[in-house]
């Protein structure tokens, strides 16, 4: 019963909070109540059963609690504005206790206000909105925890003190904000499909809530980047199957069973990148989208359009420039132009000293120098390569494989 | 909720700007002003007198001093403010926005300190 509690905690929790936050107006009260109803979930229902809509059991129960809370509270001292009227009809102003399928994305928009920093947007709402681990978000981010951890206290007493409010921009707000929410999906999306924890490669829970933010975002606002981003997401999340082995090892690409790739899951991203690009107004999500369109499309690797997509990096480096897009920019002419091209790229990628602790910076120029036949070189690369992965998990098995097959 | 709107801008540019131009900002202050006065989101609204008014006052061991000047020498410079009742943040950036100072300079949304305990 504990295990499924806890499996119930990880499934539902963000959803129940960004209903509680809705309710109770109150970001803190909110957590502090998903927390309470979790408690009462692990005394009750190993002894009553299950309820038939967990969801709202639990809404129902942290909703309970808060008004406890809130009436403990004003016997002590004076409730701040608007509370009063919580206590004096709770069943009235919780009419609505129902989750509402906004609920999620009021969060999101929330946690990506323009009056936050960037990288509080992004802390927030991975750790909101997917109910990350502070840890997590500290390894995407390459940051220490404790100034993640920080960050992401900061934004949400900016969001209670100069009340940010839980609501979806409308008008022309929309647009602009839609910007930075596509941003933090996108991340969200790698976060489940890379996966900073190496032992859980695959967090399909994280893809597929990342897809249907993505979904929601397009019934909301059926822009082309939104749509970009979607079919991006849903054609990267197509080879889902084939990434591992059976045994758990890390699949590269061009060595993936292309039988196991989720046809309906390409036609479906297909379909939204045409639809994005008859109507123009391209940007970077339409551009890596396309990108992901051509590996879709080629039925062997060696049928890849690199050159191809070697030009639509190049037109991405314009239009999105970061040193991971420089990266896939060098790894794309490597392999339209033939491997010496490739290492010549990285190579001076390295120098600018931006992706030294990225291990696939590594992991690309070996692969390149293993082609042109220099083992050593190849070997000391997927070397420093291992330097830059987590402890244990598939990428490291990978890097240890090769470095084992090049010793040999 | 109250937010105090400070209208950052740059004195120099204002001096230089031609007379006509100062007067179209001003007839814009004005029909701003009137406008949220009317939806009734004002609370307080001043112009400032130019910094080389200002006089900065510290009290250092007991001992009062001032200097002439403002606090802190920046490249653009406080040069007055609404005090606006806006229903959340959102809100609020939209006022501010509006405000005309906001197209040259910029306009700094603070809100106010809620006291639990106010004094009698």
């Amino acid at each position: 019963m504990r295990q499924l509690i806890e499996e119930t905690y990880r499934r539902e929790s963000r959803r129940i909070l960004a209903t509680l936050v809705r309710l109770l107006g109150d970001w803190d009260l909110a957590e502090e109540a998903l927390q309470d109803a979790f408690a009462e979930a692990l005394a009750h229902w190993p002894a009553q059963g299950v309820p038939e809509n967990p969801r709202a059991w639990l809404v129902s129960a942290g909703r309970f609690r808060a008004i406890d809370k809130l009436r403990r509270r004003a016997r002590q001292a004076p409730l701040p504005e608007g509370y009063e009227d919580l206590l004096r009809a709770p069943e009235e102003a919780f009419a609505r206790a129902e989750e509402l399928p906004d609920d999620r994305l009021r969060m999101i928009f929330t946690c990506c206000h323009p009056a936050l920093s960037q990288e509080a947007r992004m802390a927030l709402t991975l750790r909101e909105v997917c109910g990350l681990p502070t840890e997590a978000i500290a390894a995407a981010f390459l940051s220490p925890a404790a100034t993640v951890a920080q960050r992401i206290v900061r934004a949400k007493a900016k969001i209670r003190d100069a009340k940010i409010p839980f609501a979806i921009p409308e008008g022309p707000e929309l647009a602009m904000r839609m910007e930075t929410v596509l941003h933090v999906v996108y991340l969200v999306f790698n976060e489940g499909y890379h996966g900073s924890n190496g032992s859980d490669l695959l967090r399909a829970d994280l893809t597929g809530e990342a897809i249907r933010l993505g979904e929601l975002l397009l019934e909301l606002a059926p822009d082309p980047e939104v749509k970009g981003l979607l079919a991006l997401m849903l054609f990267q999340d197509s080879r889902r199957a084939s990434r591992l082995s059976p045994e758990g090892e890390l699949v590269l690409l061009e060595e993936q069973d292309r039988g196991l790739w989720d046809r309906d899951g390409i036609a479906r991203g297909q379909t939204l990148l045409d639809q994005a690009f008859a109507e123009g107004r391209i940007g970077p999500y339409c551009l890596q989208a396309a990108i992901a369109s051509l590996h879709a499309a080629a039925r062997t690797a060696a049928e890849t359009d690199w050159p191809q997509i070697a030009g639509l990096y190049q037109v991405l480096r314009r239009c999105a420039p970061s040193p991971v897009v420089d990266l896939n920019a060098a790894v794309a002419e490597g392999m339209a132009f033939g491997p010496e091209a490739g290492i010549r790229r990285i190579d001076a990628l390295l120098e600018k000293g931006e992706l030294a602790g990225f291990a696939l910076a590594h992991s690309a120029r070996a692969a390149f120098l293993e082609r042109c036949g220099r083992p050593v070189e190849a070997r000391d690369a997927y070397a420093k390569a291992l330097q830059h992965v987590p402890a244990d998990g598939p990428q490291r098995r990978f890097l240890s494989r090769k470095l084992d097959s090049l010793q040999a | 909720m109250k937010y105090l709107c400070l209208i950052y801008g740059n004195e120099k540019e204002m001096d230089v700007r031609r007379e006509g131009e100062n007067r179209v900002m001003l007839e814009e202050y004005f029909t701003f002003t009137s406008d949220i006065k009317k939806n009734g989101k004002y609370l307080a609204g001043e112009a400032l007198q130019p910094t080389a008014t200002a006089t900065t006052v510290r009290v250092r061991s007991g001992k009062l001093v001032t200097t002439d000047g403002p606090f802190a020498e920046t490249k653009e410079q406080l040069g007055g403010f609404y005090m606006i009742d806006a229903a959340d943040l959102n809100e609020a950036i939209q006022i501010a926005g509006r405000i005309p100072g906001a197209k040259t300079g910029c306009v700094e949304v603070r809100p106010i300190v809620v006291f639990a305990n106010p004094p009698a």
